[in-house]
């Protein structure tokens, strides 16, 4: 353990993003969680793309990585390839991950490396100005869709199980209690973990969370799911899921109009994978609660072990190096040339 | 400077033919796709090499896996150059065409000399395959073959005889007549079968069967030669072994050339290999021989993209390995703007780009070296890239050494020019001898200093920044695309900050031109007449046909660059040392707008887009068309 504190994890550059801005306090998170779980300075890196969020970087004291857009999972990969024991992390936006990286973020989740991918999910363009994003909200009207997005939105997490993600967690940029344990839990994860952060942007997509993040009417629009526990929610936890009786599917009750008690209601299991799939699509519709946060959780070959397979167990010396490629290089026929030869 | 790259030309300095009916002989194999054509051809290739022929290849196949059969397109051939002298190209003419069906013998019979052989596969002359070929008429029975010495044999029932008593059924039978056929070249140039029996039992060794199947065709095509009377005009090549440099040789191909040059380069400057790639012609091969050297401890990555292949090596560099990335024309368009992030970062990485014709899909098998601008200038901003090319196959090792040197005692990204060409040719390949001076590690040093670290500080000479790799204590900094502060590297829009830095990433390419060996002359005086200047692989063509020139007494000479950008800062001066200087380049003049943008003296360009090397006659004519016939 080392003594260092969540500020010795701030850069001393000035943090530039807006007053009011959600980054703030995922990056407060971020730097009690390093502090709290005794990570090193020189052990950590944060990879970013372009994007506000992608700015996290210059604001650590670790080493950091601003890459170029929507690039900063292959970035990472490779370092995490080339150095096994970096502690890597992926900072990425709603943009920068699922519209120009799209492709990246699915064979990062996909090959399960050890590393944290943590998007910002702000439903907007921010560092653009405000166009719309492939999460928007079908409808919303933006200097790039004066008319009405007509676009379907795209779910974070749906697309995290699709890409056969092993680590899925959802929580709110402000909820400290919900995001601190999760980044912990996704540091700990032997695989690709993927955190979608909720976050406001003050600017062009204010208030967006607002019904969830409500500490009056939140409770009513979120449930906080945890392995074992059944899934009670609401300001006076008197609502529930359960699953649709002679039905495939998700229901949500109210425990006393409905005559139920919390037996009656499903317990969450973060191995489940088709429970993983109801649960992201949730908050989708009016009534439901938005889930926040492991979602899923599943242990799995981890993409750096197994691709190591093969590797020599210790780096070798030039001279060993030189000497088998002396010897694959002879590995095919040769033949001397010498004076009699000629 | 001692220089890998001088010491590989050497190698090849054999003397240039006077008499080419005896000192070299082209032989071509076509068939179809599947026909097993591209086999046929390497084995006789590397039972040339190891007899001690000089040798050159040309690989020839369709884009289509498996093209329909007979057609003209689906027609896969091997070429090959086998010389007691020098041989840098596969040959203008063949001297004896092996054509497995009529689609290859009207595809290929353009190239074939006056009086040539034609072994042809008379079996596969059905009324059907010549009709589809394009013929009116059978050519075995019209009479259109009379200039050439014709052997119609019958290939594939001969192979299917001598399988008869394998059990295989005939269609099984009938895969093993490129190697009954083999066996009869084999035959007709002296060579006994050992060599290729020994290949097919390791090739095979899980497969009995096969491997059997193939050695008794080989066999029976080698013994048809013994046994059965020839025509009279049907002579055996006797080509004596070329007078090489004393010392041990395997044949190689540019690609695998390139891929353990690479290695070597890494492992020669302290550090580990990582070679990010996305699958495309022609240069997969690059990654498949990575990906072989894994108990070497090379790792390779197979990205999802062209995109995500060169980030991956750009996040390998960051984190202290040599990152290496390759791919062909259109994918190197993918990586550009990750190449500007390299250049801003400042981290060494290689960039091999093997071309292909171009642009967009263009033609993925064919060669061209059409990338020079997008090498030099393709992308945004103020983007010095270096470039470096290799001349030959046998050259690729020492290239990749020279690249990794280039990269990590610069701290920049480079790029190596192959291409198609020289990616699939192969020629016998001196071994490195990795106590040669020429090979003297360049081990590098990273930072692990605190006390006034600074990294974007620039070291006056080879103007490199420090390398601080994370998990280094106490040397944390940020790094990314954003333009940087000088020293800091923290984020910096000053416009004064700018200029300084734009002059710093440009001093960094002068500080390699001031590193690289001088430009010398290939062949020929260093003053004349005439110059032809090349780069990449249009060094084959042009250097017999200088040579055979400078023999008739022209006053000609071969310049060939290998650092592209920056030029050899002589450049200037020796060309200004020539009447004339004639490039001919596949392409559309491009080393020639480069050439004219950087120095005063006039040059010519000579263009040559067909898909492949230049001819060696089609540079003959430029010279006897710069200096007449006879002067």
């Amino acid at each position: 353990m080392t003594d260092l504190k969540p500020k010795d994890f701030a850069s001393s550059l000035d943090v530039r993003w807006c007053p009011g801005c959600g980054d703030y306090a995922v990056l407060k998170s971020l730097h009690k969680m390093l502090a709290d779980t005794g990570a090193k300075l020189e052990d950590t890196l944060c990879v970013s793309g372009i994007g506000c969020s992608s700015r996290l970087p210059y604001y650590m004291a670790t080493y950091g990585f601003h890459t170029i857009h929507g690039r900063a999972p292959a970035i990472a990969s490779g370092a995490k390839l080339a150095n096994p024991e970096l502690d890597v992390w992926v900072f990425t936006g709603d943009g920068d991950g699922l519209s120009i990286g799209g492709n990246h973020l699915l064979h990062a989740l996909r090959r399960n490396l050890d590393m944290q991918i943590v998007l910002f999910n702000n439903q907007i363009y921010g560092l653009t100005k405000g166009q719309y994003s492939p999460t928007s909200q079908k409808g919303m009207r933006t200097p790039s869709s004066p008319g009405g997005t007509v676009e379907m939105p795209l779910n974070p997490a749906r697309f995290a199980i699709g890409a056969g993600s092993k680590f899925i967690a959802r929580s709110i940029d402000t909820q400290a209690k919900v995001l601190g344990p999760i980044l912990q839990e996704a540091r700990d994860f032997d695989g690709t973990a993927f955190v979608e952060v909720l976050q406001n942007c003050v600017i062009f997509n204010d208030g967006v969370f607002d019904h969830l993040k409500d500490k009056k009417q939140g409770p009513d629009h979120t449930i906080v799911v945890e392995h074992g526990q059944p899934m009670v929610f609401g300001v006076n936890k008197d609502k529930g899921i359960r699953v649709k009786p002679g039905g495939f599917g998700l229901d949500i009750v109210s425990l006393e109009e409905d005559g139920l008690t919390e037996a009656d209601l499903l317990v969450h299991d973060e191995t489940n994978h088709a429970l993983a799939v109801a649960l992201a699509e949730l908050g989708e519709k009016d009534g439901e609660p938005t889930v926040l946060g492991i979602l899923f959780r599943e242990q799995a070959t981890e993409f750096g072990t197994a691709s190591r397979i093969g590797l020599p167990e210790k780096p070798l010396s030039m001279n060993e190096k030189l000497g088998r490629l002396s010897a694959t290089l002879r590995a095919s026929e040769t033949w001397d040339v010498g004076e009699d030869a000629a | 400077m001692q220089n890998g790259l001088e010491h590989s030309t050497t190698t090849r300095e054999l003397p240039v033919s006077q008499q080419p009916e005896v000192d070299y002989v082209r032989v071509r194999f076509a068939g179809d796709s599947g026909d097993g054509i591209q086999m046929t051809g390497t084995r006789l290739a590397e039972s040339a090499a190891r007899f001690g022929n000089d040798i050159a290849t040309f690989p020839d196949f369709p884009a289509d896996i498996r093209a329909p059969s007979g057609t003209i397109y689906g027609v896969s051939a091997y070429s090959l150059n086998i010389g007691h002298t020098e041989v840098d190209t596969f040959g203008d003419e063949t001297d004896a065409l092996v054509a497995l069906n009529p689609a290859a013998l009207r595809k290929y019979l353009e190239g074939v000399k006056q009086n040539g052989l034609l072994i042809i596969d008379m079996d596969a002359f059905t009324e059907r395959a010549i009709t589809k070929a394009g013929f009116s008429a059978n050519p075995l029975e019209d009479g259109s073959l009379s200039s050439f010495r014709v052997l119609p044999l019958e290939i594939t029932s001969n192979t299917e005889k001598a399988l008869k008593e394998t059990g295989l059924s005939a269609k099984d039978a009938r895969r093993s007549k490129n190697m009954w056929t083999l066996g009869l070249v084999l035959w007709l140039f002296e060579r006994s079968t050992a060599d290729v029996e020994h290949w097919i039992e390791q090739k095979f060794h899980k497969k009995p069967d096969v491997a059997k199947a193939n050695i008794m065709a080989l066999q029976a095509g080698h013994l048809y030669g013994e046994v059965t009377d020839l025509p009279p005009d049907v002579s055996r090549y006797r080509i004596q072994p070329a007078p090489l440099m004393e010392g041990e040789y395997r044949s190689i191909n540019g690609n695998e050339g390139m891929a353990y040059g690479l290695y070597a380069g890494a492992t020669l400057a302290d550090l580990e290999l990582f070679y990010g790639s996305y699958p495309i012609t022609p240069a997969s091969p690059l990654l498949h021989t990575v990906a072989k050297l894994k108990e070497l401890g090379a790792i390779s990555f197979q990205a999802e993209d062209e995109i995500a292949a060169i980030c991956a090596a750009i996040g390998a560099s960051y984190a202290g390995h040599l990152g290496v990335t390759g791919s062909s024309g259109p994918g190197i368009a993918l990586k550009t703007e990750a190449i500007g992030l390299a250049i801003m970062t400042e981290l060494p990485l290689v960039i091999v780009n093997v071309q292909r014709g171009g642009p967009s899909t263009g033609l993925p098998t064919k060669t061209e070296q059409s990338d020079l601008f997008q090498a030099i200038w393709g992308r945004n901003g103020d983007a010095p890239l270096p470039v470096i090319a290799p001349a030959h196959p046998g050259e690729c090792f020492d290239m990749g050494v020279e690249a990794a040197k280039l990269a990590t005692r610069h701290m920049t990204p480079l790029m190596v020019l192959s291409d198609g060409y020289i990616a699939n040719a192969s020629a016998p390949w001196k071994l490195p001898d990795f106590s040669d001076p020429a090979y003297a590690p360049f081990p590098v040093k990273k930072a692990t200093d605190p006390e006034g670290f600074l990294p974007y500080d620039h070291d006056p000479d080879t103007m490199a920044r420090p390398w601080a790799v994370p998990g280094t204590a106490d040397l944390m900094h940020r790094i990314g695309g954003l333009e940087k502060q000088a020293g800091s590297g923290n984020i910096s829009y000053d416009g004064e900050n700018h200029q300084l830095m734009t002059q710093i990433r440009a001093q960094k390419l002068e500080a390699i031109a001031k590193s690289i060996p001088p430009q010398h002359v290939e062949s020929g005086e260093a003053t004349g007449k005439l110059a032809l200047l090349g780069w990449g692989s249009s060094w084959g063509p042009i250097r017999v046909a200088a040579r055979r020139a400078e023999l008739e007494g022209k006053s000609v000479s071969h310049i060939h660059l290998r650092h592209l950008w920056p030029l050899p800062p002589n450049l200037e001066e020796l060309l200004s040392g020539f009447d004339r200087v004639i490039i001919p380049e596949m392409n559309n003049g491009q080393l020639a707008t480069v050439l004219r943008s950087q120095m005063d003296v006039p040059v010519e360009s000579v263009s040559c887009v067909k898909g492949r090397p230049f001819l060696v006659r089609e540079i003959a004519k430029i010279i006897e068309d710069a200096l007449g016939a006879s002067s």
